[in-house]
């Protein structure tokens, strides 16, 4: 400890104001959730929860169904490209596996938008209707890179000696899998997909331009917001889903304990 | 052989000798003999993936930036030329939209650094065990949790009726009319990618070691001197790494101009957006060249000034 008392003092402080700012408007949107009136002002003037059942209608079951869907396939899909890569750039060296990495990076490197319109246009060229489908792709395209890092990750912080000694040993490919890289892999695995589907969830721009007419949450409240409709019922559905968001990421973060690679910005680089 | 398949009974679920033991094994040893094929099996899939469907979109839109549409017909017209480039260069309306798109996005990366580094230094110098951990989940948090509830719940609070104006006029302030405004756009870009910053600003300033300042201290300097000559550049990488997140999702960004932005916040994906839906994609590929161009250079930079050794 170099740092005088003052100044410890006042950066103590500073750290409690900026975790503020980042909290404050979380409880806020908890609190509006359970706001009586639906004009959205300051300070609240009674409190309800009559919004929540108010928010349960058949469009927005709809939408969350197909973001469910959605979110599922495309971590599925993830999940089997991702490690599937992973395990092939970290067991074996050739030319040219720096660039795997930065390509798989690409989507979240890239700005959204440019993401969105690429796969917009080559679909429209392509006369393929957009469907669920057209957005399962879009999502799987950033999911990937999820998996992949933690994978990875995981991969090479455990001793290729073992699947030797597995060898030696005399297992088969399978058995070695089974008993000796599954047991060390499942929970990278549980957290990939978890982060993936939470990162799917919640897209909004390469979805806008994947999904045509259909809604997933995240564009139905985006429609609600533009339009200023329907205010009361955005605010139980944001509630609902910063809450939501809040399950799996701890949980990925006790899996992935001391890894880092929740630490959303690095887990997203190439060669970590 | 035949002693090491008797060994491996014990890991075996299902008795030796079977057809699928033996076949299995052959498979393993023809992997174990052509690690190549192995190497292929597992690499083809997600890279052929990637490249038919992602890495060719990319292409093809690039490509038709040097298209066109026939204004009477809306097709498209095979037609190699620059007339979009040329459109961009020459419309001082795009100019703006872009240096305001870069200059917000700047902001942005400046604020949050600001707001990052004694942050940063706290959790990694001064915070014992436990509060650490407490901050890091507590920046964990918001950085997953959902974009687009973040930046509605701003707007709500920037509203004239608003949170932000209400406390205003209880410690007797006038009241802010930034609601809706460039004003508006930059401070809510800066509360959602604030995590982005925090963490590798805070992972930068944690690896510095401790002997690094006790030999600066030997050696005559003082807490400033320590600060800006030691600190300083190794924590720098740091924070360039996160700037390359915030300034990258701010370039790229259109929903938070759209919902909180006002009259003359467009950004360039906003100006994207709406030329997708009225099908004018070359032109749209064309100015989303642009972010793409800046971030080529910024990235160039970045490595340079090491940041991605601090990612």
């Amino acid at each position: 400890m170099t740092e005088s008392r003052a100044s410890r003092i006042a950066l103590g402080t500073w750290s409690a104001l900026v975790v503020a700012f980042l909290w404050i408007p979380l409880v806020l949107i908890a609190l509006y959730a359970f706001n009586a009136s639906n004009v959205q002002s300051w300070p609240i003037a009674s409190f309800s929860t009559r919004w929540f059942h108010a928010a349960w209608t058949e469009e927005v079951r709809a939408s969350l169904w197909l973001s469910v869907r959605v979110g599922l396939i495309a971590t599925g899909i993830a999940l089997v490209l991702g490690s599937a890569a992973a395990f092939g750039v970290a067991r074996f060296r050739f030319f040219g596996r720096e660039a795997i990495s930065f390509l798989l990076v690409l989507p979240i490197a890239l700005p959204g938008i440019v993401t969105g319109i690429a796969l917009n246009s080559a679909f429209v060229t392509g006369n393929v209707e957009l469907s669920q489908w057209t957005i399962v792709v879009g999502h799987a395209t950033f999911c990937v890179v999820i998996v992949y890092n933690n994978v990875l990750a995981r991969l090479r912080r455990s001793s290729p000696s073992l699947l030797e000694a597995s060898q030696d040993l005399g297992a088969d490919g399978w058995q070695t899998f089974r008993f000796v890289v599954w047991p060390v892999l499942s929970t990278a695995l549980v957290a990939g997909g978890l982060l993936a589907f939470a990162l799917s969830f919640d897209e909004v721009i390469v979805t806008t331009f994947t999904a045509g007419a259909q809604n997933t949450l995240p564009l139905l409240i985006l429609g609600y917001i533009r339009l200023g409709q329907q205010l009361p019922v955005v605010n139980v559905i944001a509630f609902a889903m910063i809450v939501l968001t809040v399950v799996p990421v701890l949980l990925a973060q006790r899996l992935m304990r001391d890894t880092g690679v929740l630490r959303r910005g690095a887990a997203n680089v190439p060669g970590v | 052989m035949a002693a090491s398949l008797d060994a491996a009974q014990g890991l075996s679920r299902r008795p030796p000798g079977r057809p699928t033991r033996a076949a299995r094994l052959r498979l393993s040893g023809l992997f174990w003999r052509h690690p190549w094929a192995k190497a292929l099996l597992l690499l083809a899939p997600p890279l052929l993936a990637f490249l038919l469907v992602y890495v060719a979109s990319l292409a093809a839109l690039f490509v038709s930036s040097f298209w066109t549409i026939d204004p009477f017909t809306s097709e498209l017209r095979h037609v190699w030329n620059l007339d979009n480039y040329r459109t961009l260069w020459e419309a001082g309306a795009y100019h703006s939209v872009a240096l305001r798109t870069i200059g917000i996005a700047a902001a942005v990366t400046l604020a949050d650094a600001a707001l990052a580094f004694p942050l940063g230094y706290f959790m990694a110098r001064v915070a014992g065990r436990r509060s650490r951990a407490f901050v890091f989940v507590a920046v964990l948090l918001p950085l997953w949790s959902s974009y687009l509830v973040r930046v509605y719940i701003w707007r709500l609070i920037l509203a004239d009726d608003g949170v932000l104006n209400w406390t205003l006029r209880k410690v007797g302030l006038p009241a802010a009319h930034i609601g809706y405004s460039n004003w508006a756009v930059w401070l809510i870009f800066t509360y959602v990618w604030l995590p982005f910053m925090i963490l590798p600003v805070y992972g930068a300033l944690e690896r510095i070691p401790e002997s690094f300042l006790e030999a600066s201290r030997d050696l005559g300097a003082g807490a400033w001197t320590t600060f800006r000559r030691v600190v300083l550049p190794l924590a720098l990488p740091g924070v360039v790494a996160g700037s390359i997140f915030t300034f990258s999702l701010t370039l790229g960004d259109y929903v938070t101009p759209l919902l909180a932005g006002g009259a003359s916040s467009q950004f360039i994906g906003n100006v994207v957006y709406d030329n997708i839906t009225t099908q004018q994609t070359p032109f749209a590929a064309a100015f989303a060249t642009v972010p793409l161009a800046v971030m080529g250079v910024y990235l160039l930079l970045a490595r340079r000034l090491g940041a991605f050794e601090a990612l």
